[in-house]
C-alpha cells in the first residue's frame, strides 16, 4: 500500500518565488500527495486546528516545503506548529497520535551550498540549522528525513536550469509515496554559472 | 378668588388632569390641553373668568421660542435645502387657498373681495399645534414634516405682507390716515406677529432697517452670544443661565417687533445662527420647558375660546364652514403635494396636518373687523370655525394614524415611555447606543467575551425582536442626559455610540463629552462627511460601516479573479491603511469643497500610483520587501 503524502506549503509572496512556485506547480501534480497551501487557505492567520490535526493523522508522511527565510519558516508555518501540535495530540504522555509518521523539509534558499558551511556566510550547515525542526519531528515521534535543499533559488530562473531540480523534487516526492528512501544529498547537482 | 395663583391653579389642575387622560386613549397632548380649556372656560365651569384673551396673547410666547427651539435644531444647510419647498409650496398654498376661496364665495355670490379676504386668512395653519403634534410623534424631520415646517414657516413670513394687503380689501377703502394708526391699534398679539413700529418711515428705508436688523440678529448670533454666555457659564449658578436664555429670545422678539417683523420669525433665524454653538443643547434645555408650558397655556386658551353659544344657535352652518374650510384646504395642500412628488403617505400626513385654520387668524380677523373689511358679525362664525378646526386637528392626526395610514406602509410606532434601567446593568463598564445592524453585533461580541454592557435603543420594534432572541435592550433614547445618567454613564470606562441617525449620534458625542467627559467615545461613521464631524468634535475613534465589509467583499473579487488569498488580503489592509490615513488628513479640507476635491485625487492618484509600480515591478512600495529574492551579485549568497 502506498504511503500517503502531505505537502504542506507555506509561502507569503508567491507572486515574488521563482523556485517554489514550479515546484508547488509541480508537487500538485504528483498522484496520491496532498498539496495543501497554507497562506492561501488561512490569509488570515486563522488555522482551523482540527481540521489539520484530522488532515495529519490521515497521512503518513509530512513535508514542509517553504523558501528559508531567517534560518526558519515563514511565519504561517510557525504559527501551524504552535496551533496543531498540542499537547496530548503531537507531544506529552498520551500525545502519540503522530508517532511513526515522517517528516521531510524542502527547502530553498537564496545562499550557495557552500554559504551554509563553518567558512561560508551564514557559518552553520543546514542540518544544525534545522534542528528545531528535528527536534520537533524527535518529540512527536516521527521518523527525520534527510531535508531536500535547493540552494542559490535567487539565481535559478530559466526554465532549463530549473528543469533538473523540479524532476529531483517530483521524483523524491514519488518515492515517499511509494515507499522507498529519500535521496541522501542536500547538496544539488553542480549549477552552470552565467 | 381671582388671583393669579388661582388662575394658575386651575390651569394647572386642568391640564395635569386631562394632559395625562389624552395621551394615554393616544389623542396627544394637544387635544388634552384643549379639553381642559374647553373645561374650564366659559361655556362649561366658567372657573377663569373673561381674562382668556389676555392670557392667549400672553401665552402665545410659546409659539415663538418653539420657532427659536425649531431654529436650534436646524443647520443653516438643511434651511437651504428646503429653500424650494419654503418658496413654492408655501407661496402656492397661500395663495391657492386665497383663490380657491375666493372664487367659491364668487360662485356663491358673495362678490370676491370678502371671499379672498377670508381666503387669505384661513389659509393660515396652525404653528403652533402642527409642530407640537409633529415633534411628538417624531414626524418633523420626516419629508411630510420638513414640507409642512417649510409652509408654516411662509405663512408666518407672508403675515406681514397680508396685514398690508388686508385693508385695500375694504368695500369702502380706508384713508391712508386709519391705514397707518391702525397699525398700533392691533392688540398685542399681533405685534408678536409682526405690527410695527417703523410705519411711519418710507418704504425703502423700512426695507433698509429690516435687513439691518436681521443681518444684526445674525451677527450677534454668530460673535457676541458665545462669548457672553461663556461668561455667564462660568459662574456655575445654573439658572443665571436660564435668565439669559430667556434674554435672548425676548430681546430679539422685541426687536423684531420694534421693526415690523414677526418675532417668531426672528428667533427663528436667531435659532438658526445658534445651532452650531456649543451652548445648543443648554439654550435647548432652559428654554424647553417654558415653551412646553406656553403652549400648553395656548392650547387651554384656545379651547376655552371655542364659543359654544354661536354653536349653538347656528350649528349647522358652523358644522358646514368646519367642513368646508378642512375640505377645501385638505385638496389643495393634497395637489401640493403631488406636484412636489411627496409619496402618498407622506402627503396625506402633510394634508391632514395642515388642513386646519391658525393661531394668525385670530389676529388677522380682529384685525379685518378693525379695519371695517369684515362685520363683527361676520368674522364670529369665522373665528369660531377656525378654533374648531384647530380642536379638530389632533383628532385627524389620529384618524390619519390609525385608520388611514395603515393602508399605507407600516404604521409610526406609537408613542413609548423609555424602559427603567434595572440597578444592575448601571454597574457595566460599557454603554451601547443603538443595537441596529451595527450595534447588536458589537454588543454581541462584547457579552460573548464576559463584558457587561448596557444597550439604548430608541426603535421599540427592533428592541422587541432583540429581546425575543433573548438579548436584554432597554428602549430609550441615548441623547437624553437623564437617560445616560440612569444608564450607569457616571461609572461607565466607554460609549459605543452606533445609532444610524447622523446628526443624533453627533448630538450624542456632543452630550458625552459635556457631562460624561471621562467616556470613551467608540463611533460608528455613516462615511467620510460623518467622520469629519466626529473629527471636529475631537472624536479619532470611528468606524466607518461599510468600509469592513466592502474591503472584505473586494478581497473576495481579488482572489476570484487569481490573487493569492494572502496578497489580496495584505492589499486590502494596506487600502484600509492608506484610505484611514486619508480620511483624517483630509479632515481640515472638507468644508472647502474645491481643495477638498483636489487633495482627495492627489491621494487617490498616489495610492493607484504605490499598487501600479507594485505589479509592474513586482515590489511593493513598502512593507513586504523582505520576501523579495535577494539581488543578484550579493556576496552574502556565497
Amino acid at each position: 500500500m502506498p504511503a500517503r503524502v502531505l505537502v504542506l506549503f507555506a509561502h507569503p509572496a508567491l507572486q515574488k518565488s521563482r523556485v517554489n512556485r514550479h515546484l508547488a506547480t509541480a508537487a500538485r501534480q504528483v498522484p496520491g500527495v496532498t498539496f495543501h497551501d497554507l497562506y492561501e487557505v488561512y490569509p488570515d492567520f486563522q488555522i482551523d486546528v482540527p481540521r489539520e490535526q484530522e488532515q495529519l493523522l490521515a497521512h503518513d508522511v509530512i513535508v514542509f516545503q517553504h523558501p528559508f527565510y531567517w534560518y526558519s519558516a515563514p511565519a504561517l508555518l510557525k504559527e501551524w506548529l504552535d496551533l496543531v501540535l498540542e499537547y496530548g495530540f503531537a507531544y506529552g504522555p498520551t500525545g502519540t497520535r503522530l508517532q511513526g509518521k515522517s517528516l521531510l523539509s524542502a527547502i530553498t534558499t537564496g545562499g550557495s551550498a557552500h554559504a551554509y558551511t563553518r567558512e561560508g556566510h551564514n557559518h552553520f550547515t543546514m542540518r544544525e540549522l534545522l534542528a528545531p525542526f528535528e527536534q520537533t519531528a524527535r518529540l512527536c515521534g516521527m521518523t527525520w528525513l534527510d531535508p531536500f535543499v535547493i540552494h542559490h533559488a535567487s539565481r535559478l530562473g530559466e526554465a532549463t536550469s530549473l528543469s533538473p531540480h523540479i524532476a529531483r523534487y517530483t521524483q523524491v516526492l514519488a518515492n515517499l509515496r511509494d515507499g522507498q528512501p529519500a535521496p541522501a544529498s542536500v547538496t544539488p547537482p553542480s549549477i552552470a554559472k552565467p | 378668588m381671582d388671583s393669579l395663583l388661582f388662575h394658575a391653579f386651575i390651569y394647572l389642575v386642568a391640564a395635569v388632569i386631562t394632559v395625562p387622560l389624552a395621551k394615554r386613549l393616544g389623542l396627544g397632548s394637544v387635544l388634552g390641553y384643549l379639553l381642559a380649556g374647553v373645561i374650564i372656560g366659559p361655556h362649561a365651569l366658567n372657573l377663569v373668568g373673561d381674562r382668556t384673551g389676555d392670557v392667549m396673547h400672553f401665552a402665545e410666547f410659546g409659539v415663538v421660542m418653539m420657532l427659536f427651539l425649531v431654529g436650534l435644531e436646524l443647520q443653516p444647510a438643511l434651511l437651504w435645502k428646503l429653500r424650494v419647498q419654503l418658496l413654492g409650496l408655501g407661496g402656492l398654498q397661500v395663495f391657492g387657498t386665497a383663490l380657491v376661496i375666493a372664487l367659491i364665495g364668487a360662485a356663491l355670490g358673495l362678490g370676491w373681495r370678502l371671499p379672498f379676504a377670508a381666503g387669505l386668512i384661513l389659509a393660515m395653519s396652525s404653528t403652533a399645534i402642527v409642530l407640537q403634534s409633529l415633534q411628538e410623534r417624531g414626524q418633523l424631520k420626516t419629508p411630510a414634516g420638513e414640507s409642512a415646517f417649510a409652509v408654516l414657516l411662509f405663512q408666518d413670513i407672508a403675515v406681514i405682507p397680508i396685514l398690508a394687503l388686508l385693508p385695500l380689501l375694504a368695500l369702502e377703502p380706508a384713508t391712508p390716515a386709519v391705514a397707518a394708526s391702525t397699525v398700533d391699534a392691533l392688540p398685542d398679539a399681533a405685534a408678536a406677529h409682526g405690527a410695527s413700529g417703523i410705519a411711519s418711515l418710507a418704504g425703502w428705508q423700512q426695507t433698509l432697517v429690516v435687513i439691518a436688523v436681521v443681518a444684526g440678529i445674525i451677527a450677534a448670533g454668530r460673535y457676541l452670544v458665545n462669548p457672553v454666555f461663556r461668561i455667564i457659564a462660568r459662574t456655575e449658578i445654573r439658572e443665571l443661565f436660564t435668565a439669559a436664555a430667556l434674554l435672548l429670545v425676548i430681546s430679539v422678539s422685541l426687536t423684531m417687533q420694534l421693526v415690523g417683523l414677526s418675532a417668531a420669525l426672528g428667533t427663528f433665524v436667531a435659532g438658526v445662527v445658534l445651532a452650531n454653538s456649543e451652548y445648543r443643547h443648554e439654550l435647548e434645555a432652559d428654554i424647553g420647558p417654558f415653551k412646553g408650558l406656553l403652549l400648553g397655556l395656548f392650547f387651554i386658551t384656545v379651547g376655552a375660546q371655542i364659543d359654544f353659544a354661536l354653536l349653538r344657535t347656528s350649528p349647522g352652518l358652523i358644522a358646514g364652514l368646519v367642513f368646508a374650510l378642512l375640505t377645501v384646504k385638505f385638496l389643495i395642500l393634497f395637489v401640493l403635494a403631488r406636484i412636489f412628488r411627496l409619496a402618498t403617505p407622506e402627503g396625506l400626513l402633510f394634508s391632514f396636518a395642515l388642513a386646519q385654520g391658525g393661531e394668525f387668524a385670530f389676529v388677522l380677523l380682529s384685525f379685518v373687523v378693525d379695519h371695517h373689511v369684515f362685520t363683527a358679525a361676520q368674522a364670529a362664525p369665522l373665528t369660531a370655525t377656525v378654533a374648531l378646526s384647530m380642536a379638530i386637528t389632533p383628532l385627524l392626526f389620529v384618524f390619519n394614524e390609525k385608520f388611514v395610514q395603515p393602508h399605507f406602509a407600516r404604521p409610526t410606532p406609537p408613542a413609548r415611555a423609555a424602559d427603567q434601567i434595572d440597578p444592575a446593568s448601571q454597574e457595566n463598564p460599557v454603554i451601547i447606543a443603538g443595537f441596529g445592524r451595527f450595534g447588536h453585533i458589537v454588543g454581541r461580541l462584547l457579552r460573548a467575551n464576559g463584558v457587561g454592557t448596557t444597550v439604548l435603543d430608541l426603535d421599540p420594534e427592533q428592541v422587541e425582536v432583540v429581546r425575543r432572541i433573548g438579548l436584554k435592550v432597554f428602549y430609550g433614547d441615548a441623547t437624553r442626559v437623564d437617560l445616560l445618567h440612569a444608564a450607569g454613564a457616571a461609572h461607565a470606562k466607554l460609549i459605543v455610540i452606533a445609532i444610524d441617525d447622523e446628526a443624533k449620534s453627533v448630538a450624542l458625542v456632543e452630550t458625552v463629552q459635556k457631562h460624561f467627559p471621562h467616556l470613551k467615545i467608540f463611533a460608528r461613521a455613516a462615511g467620510r462627511v460623518h467622520a469629519f464631524e466626529f473629527q471636529k468634535r475631537g472624536v479619532e475613534t470611528f468606524y466607518r460601516e461599510t468600509l469592513g465589509s466592502s474591503l472584505e467583499l473586494g478581497v473576495d473579487v481579488l482572489r476570484a479573479v487569481g490573487f493569492r488569498g494572502h496578497q489580496a488580503l495584505r492589499a486590502a489592509r494596506t487600502f484600509k491603511q492608506h484610505d484611514e490615513a486619508s480620511v483624517r488628513e483630509l479632515a481640515e479640507f472638507w468644508e472647502d469643497d474645491d481643495k477638498y476635491f483636489s487633495e482627495a485625487r492627489k491621494r487617490i492618484e498616489a495610492f493607484d500610483q504605490m499598487f501600479a509600480s507594485d505589479a509592474v515591478t513586482g515590489r511593493q512600495a513598502k512593507g513586504d520587501r523582505g520576501w523579495d529574492p535577494m539581488p543578484p551579485g550579493d556576496a552574502s549568497r556565497d
